[in-house]
């Protein structure tokens, strides 16, 4: 069932702003707070106001069942391999490889409050953005589920 | 005896619960050993400013992982679930 069109505009504004709010939770999420789980939860809520303002017919091929389970498999698939990639430098699993190694994320930091640099932190970025990516899509998919099945009561 | 069983039992819940506040202190808490070794070896051990994130993704990543796990198996069971009330389009998908 769709809604009025004021809704439905009003919807189409916010979704890239809720999309790009949950995007820099995630990227930042070795800085400030916040992380995988809460921007990939902000993100889903911009999926959500599309999904309600709209039907589920003119949603469905906007927002892909197809892609958002591909999206959460290779979310966590790139959190499994971010823990493993420990072991094949010869650590325990889980250990951070590339923290203050000076390669991708690692800057040393100072010891005490400091504003902080993006590129910090060693795997936590990376797992932070693998299980963003797979909160997006988990919770994306369960919202296409559940909302889908309003589709043959009310004819517009 | 029933009642008078209930009166007891949320008497002395709410008494347990007037007391917590006398006993502790604001800003002490009782054991803080974990916390201070977090809060002094976070920042050259993981380099990240966020201890929590730290604690989350680092030091204690096992638990995320298993969160990852549930949220993943939670999405395969509504799918499930939702699977037969969209067969036809479902079909039409592959």
């Amino acid at each position: 069932m769709r809604m009025s069109k004021l809704v439905r505009t009003g919807a189409d504004l916010l979704y890239p702003f809720a999309l790009i709010f949950g995007l820099y939770i995630v990227l930042h999420g070795h800085l400030t707070p916040g992380g995988g789980f809460q921007g990939g939860a902000v993100v889903a809520t911009g999926a959500a106001i599309v999904i309600v303002a709209w039907a589920y017919e003119d949603i469905a091929e906007m927002i892909r069942k197809v892609t958002m389970m591909a999206q959460e498999s290779a979310g966590l698939l790139l959190f499994i391999g971010a823990a493993i990639l420990a072991l094949g430098f010869g650590y325990a699993f889980f250990y951070n490889v590339l923290a203050n190694s000076g390669g991708l994320f690692g800057l040393p930091v100072a010891f005490g409050p400091n504003p902080g640099e993006l590129d910090t932190a060693g795997v936590i970025p990376i797992m932070n953005i693998a299980v963003g990516i797979e909160v997006w899509g988990g919770l994306t998919i369960i919202l296409l589920y559940l909302l889908s099945g309003l589709k043959k009561e009310e004819g517009t | 005896m029933k009642r008078a069983l209930v009166l007891v039992t949320f008497g002395i819940l709410t008494g347990a619960l007037l007391l917590i506040p006398g006993l502790l202190q604001f800003g002490i808490p009782a054991a803080s050993d974990m916390d201070d070794y977090f809060l002094e070896h976070c920042q050259e051990q993981t380099a990240a400013n966020n201890v929590v994130t730290s604690v989350v993704f680092d030091y204690r990543g096992f638990d995320t992982l298993g969160e990852s796990v549930v949220l993943f198996t939670a999405v395969i069971g509504t799918g499930l679930m939702f699977r037969n009330m969209l067969k036809e389009e479902e079909y039409e998908d592959e």
